[in-house]
């Protein structure tokens, strides 16, 4: 259960956005992936499950498993997306649909891999939302997301990301749209989902205070490219590059202003 | 809900009442003297004064709206100053080529805007989707008219497959022959409003394409073109009823250009005849029928969006 | 932004060439068939009638012998004047009814809400042959119809618009510093308002033209011996049977002049609003499309 990123390239409308990205995810790792907006973070987690946006081409070498993911069919990969890996992404605010209510949204992903009939599959999704601990689960599910706090949005996004157990799961930047306190509640569910399962982790954030609390190892990339790679404590304690420098004066700031990590 | 569709219906009715006095005002508040335009220059005063006695034209103004209301209310919508004959009845009678007209040209319009729009869209960076988009630009910038003359042209003219004219005398009898009849005109129609209908549903996929729901369906595990049509179209389908009252009104007024084209006696054609008549009567009745045909189809379309819209229920409890 | 680059930006994209090629044209043969045309509109050569295209009629001849070009040229006039009338009322009706809608007392807020829906409802060819069975059809039937209609629908998109901008922390903070309500107005209002304004009178423009077509067609519109481009589609239709190609060219012309209005306008809103395709909020009820003016296509 291994993700190997190897030399990844993507040109989003003709522009070079990622440029020779590698690194690699072994079984049960929490590798963080950090940097600056439009470093090509997301690109990249993106690139992973084949989401890309329209306009976007990659190129070079993602093997999951010792499969490779780059030139795959978009059927092939969808099978493997929500049952092998998982994503959370950023905006819940937007990343449900506002027409179907929750309930259906979680139950979703247990219909499509594991052909669960649709009253199996409404029970589940009460018992997903009661494992990312959203209040009265039987009721919530009925309810459409733009009754929910942005904190309960973002509980749904994981509960359907992991519903099906998948090996991996890729967070993009899932706590940055939160509020301070409601950042704080979700990292802690985020830890000890995967601590719990065992699953691995690809946590991609800018603030460096995050990171430090869910991941191992940290990526840092930069217009593209990786300038360093290394333990996340030798990130906070020797940075080598510039640029995780300056990612740990910003961290070092929020903590200040903030009063600290929970 | 029922509180808001109570509101509505009262919005409604107030909404049809202040049309009802627009139309009055304007068609009895007249430079010159209704009766002398509509007698006619050699009309002698008695004539005039005989159509002053059937215009109710003496008595003061609030008097004669309410007479009129009064009617339409008991279903009389007054008698026509040419014939004499029942407005209402004329109108019924017209309605069973008009309303099938109308039915026909929606049908078509819808059934070629909503998969050529969707199709416009996701294929937008290929050349069949710029294709088609230009053709729905160009489709919807051509003068109804004209489309319908061109379709004759083609149809009835060259192919002779279509009759370029006329509504069997018989009606509805022989059902085959009064379609045929209303084939070329509710293609033209159609077509014409169903160019621009594709314009909204295409620019609407477009939304549903960048939209993030769409790429968390994909990341459940669906493909990316299912996601789309899971999840995406169905919230297309939702913003194209709010557009569908406006459809409606640009069909009902493509109906009276093309009833005169393809000569069909039909409501459209029988309110030319009458304003080139100055038939006021008729002329009044016929237009309430018609804006209010309008209003109650935008109220309908209005509580439908409500029901079917998870947002638009909510913020009635919370406001 | 600067009017130079408005225009430079309409430019480099593929339909607000095509839209601003379009319209100058049209306008350029309207100004120029008021002095001079191919032939004389009023010339008919029976015995060149029927004509095809070729030399010395270009687009042929109709069924009396008149020039087809110099026909559609001089009906592009009276597109131009319809256009130009109907977007002036448009203008007045829109910005007056906004302006009443946004910024007086809260009973006339409400009521004038409540009279634009209602005034929405009623196509523009339904007000024009309403005022038509009053005072007979004439070019200014068309010309105000269409006016109201537009207007009407101007104000329904201006004043959410207006609206905004007055409670926004500019023109909050205008006030603060001391301007004038009037300086206040002007400096923050117009510059956020013109972008939508100017839009939706491209939009209409191209309503007005197709709305004379039809209403001329009718017969509520331009009167017989001005040769508009709606009363030669009612007098070239007679002739379709057997000479079809005429009344060709003459849709064509309109179509052309309709579609560039079109893109014209499409690409200006794309030009000033990028963001209205893009970034709009799920969680938002959906609005309604505003492009389409009910009952105009005619």
């Amino acid at each position: 259960m291994s993700l190997v990123v190897r030399d990844l390239v993507i040109d989003l409308d003709g522009r070079r956005v990622v440029d020779g990205v590698s690194f690699a995810v072994p079984d049960g790792a929490r590798v963080g992936l950090i940097g600056e907006s439009g470093s090509g973070k997301s690109l990249t987690a993106l690139a992973v499950l084949g989401l890309l946006p329209q306009g976007a081409e990659a190129s070079g070498s993602i093997t999951w498993n010792g499969r490779e993911l780059i030139g795959r069919p978009d059927r092939e990969l969808a099978r493997l997306r929500g049952d092998e890996i998982g994503i959370i992404f950023q905006e819940p605010r937007t990343a449900l649909n506002p027409i179907r209510t929750v309930g259906r949204q979680i139950a979703e992903s247990v219909r499509i891999h594991e052909g669960l009939g649709r009253r199996a599959a409404a029970a589940r999704a009460v018992a997903e939302a009661r494992r990312v601990f959203l209040p009265d689960p039987q009721r919530i599910v009925k309810r459409y997301p733009h009754e929910l706090s942005g904190g309960q949005r973002q509980r749904v996004g994981i509960a359907i990301a992991l519903a099906c157990g998948p090996q991996l799961l890729i967070a993009d930047e899932p706590t940055t749209a939160l509020d301070v306190t409601i950042q704080a509640e979700i990292l802690e569910l985020l830890r000890g989902l995967v601590e719990e399962s065992g699953m691995s982790l690809v946590f991609i954030t800018h603030d460096l205070a995050v990171l430090s609390q869910i991941a191992t190892d940290g990526v840092v990339l930069a217009q593209g490219r990786v300038v360093e790679s290394a333990p996340v404590r030798d990130l906070l304690t020797q940075p080598r590059s510039t640029i995780t420098q300056a990612l740990l004066r910003d961290a070092k700031s929020t903590l200040w202003r903030t009063g600290g990590p929970s | 809900m029922i509180r808001y569709a109570l509101t509505r219906l009262a919005l409604l009715i107030v909404g049809l009442f202040v049309a009802s006095a627009l139309i009055f005002v304007t068609l009895r508040v007249l430079p010159g003297d209704v009766a002398q335009l509509v007698a006619g220059m050699n009309a002698t005063p008695a004539q005039i004064q005989a159509i002053r006695d059937q215009l109710g034209l003496d008595l003061p103004l609030p008097a004669q709206y309410a007479a009129w209301i009064g009617g339409v209310v008991r279903a009389d919508l007054g008698t026509s100053l040419l014939t004499g004959s029942s407005v209402a009845g004329e109108i019924a009678q017209k309605a069973t080529v008009t309303v099938p007209l109308g039915i026909l040209s929606l049908v078509i319009a819808l059934a070629f805007s909503i998969p050529f729009g969707v199709l416009s869209a996701m294929r937008r960076r290929h050349a069949d989707g710029t294709a088609l988009n230009v053709t729905a630009q160009t489709l919807a910038a051509v003068p109804v008219v004209w489309a319908g003359m061109m379709l004759v042209v083609v149809f009835a003219v060259w192919l002779g497959w279509l009759p370029a004219q006329g509504f069997p005398r018989a009606g509805w009898q022989d059902p085959a022959l009064a379609l045929r009849a209303l084939l070329l005109p509710a293609l033209t129609i159609g077509i014409v409003e169903g160019a621009v209908l594709l314009r909204f549903v295409r620019s609407a996929t477009l939304q549903a394409v960048g939209q993030d729901y769409v790429r968390t369906a994909a990341a459940k595990g669906l493909t990316r073109d299912q996601a789309l049509v899971r999840h995406g179209l169905p919230n297309v389908g939702l913003s194209i009823i709010t557009v569908l009252g406006l459809q409606v009104a640009g069909i009902i007024v493509g109906a009276v250009v093309i009833e005169q084209l393809f000569g069909l006696p039909g409501i459209g054609r029988m309110l030319v005849t009458d304003v080139a008549n100055r038939d006021l009567p008729k002329v009044q009745s016929e237009l309430l029928v018609l804006t209010g045909f309008v209003l109650i189809v935008g109220f309908v379309v209005d509580l439908v969006h409500r029901a079917i819209d998870p947002r638009l229920r909510q913020a009635e409890v919370h406001s | 932004m600067s009017r130079g680059r408005w225009l430079r930006r309409l430019w480099r994209s593929s339909t607000g060439r095509f839209g601003l090629i379009v319209v100058g044209v049209v306008a350029a043969v309207a100004l120029v068939s008021v002095f001079w045309t191919p032939f004389s509109t009023r010339r008919t050569d029976v015995a060149d009638r029927w004509a095809l295209p070729g030399w010395p009629h270009l687009l042929g001849t109709d069924g009396t012998g008149r020039d087809i070009l110099s026909l559609i040229m001089a009906g592009s006039k009276t597109a131009v004047l319809v256009a130009v009338g109907a977007g002036a009322i448009a203008t007045v009706i829109g910005l007056a009814l906004a302006a009443l809608g946004a910024l007086t007392a809260r009973w006339i807020r409400e009521s004038t809400a409540v009279l634009v829906d209602i005034l929405i409802a009623f196509p523009v060819l339904l007000i024009a042959m309403m005022i038509s069975a009053v005072w007979g059809g004439s070019l200014w039937v068309v010309i105000w119809s269409v006016g109201i209609g537009f207007g009407v629908n101007i104000a329904r998109v201006t004043r959410p618009e207006l609206r905004r901008v007055l409670h926004s922390d500019f023109v909050l903070a205008g006030r603060a510093s001391g301007l004038t309500p009037a300086q206040n107005l002007w400096r923050h209002l117009l510059p956020n308002v013109a972008p939508v304004f100017i839009v939706q009178l491209s939009w209409g423009m191209a309503i007005a033209v197709l709305a004379e077509a039809g209403l001329s067609y009718l017969g509520f519109g331009a009167p017989v011996t001005e040769p508009s481009w709606g009363v030669l589609l009612a007098e070239l239709q007679r002739q379709i049977t057997v000479h079809p190609i005429a009344v060709v060219w003459l849709g064509l012309a309109i179509t052309l002049t309709v579609l560039g209005l079109n893109l014209l306008g499409d690409s200006l809103r794309d030009a000033t609003d990028p963001t209205l395709s893009r970034g709009r909020d799920p969680m938002a009820p959906p609005r309604e499309a505003i492009r389409h003016v009910p009952g105009v296509r005619a």
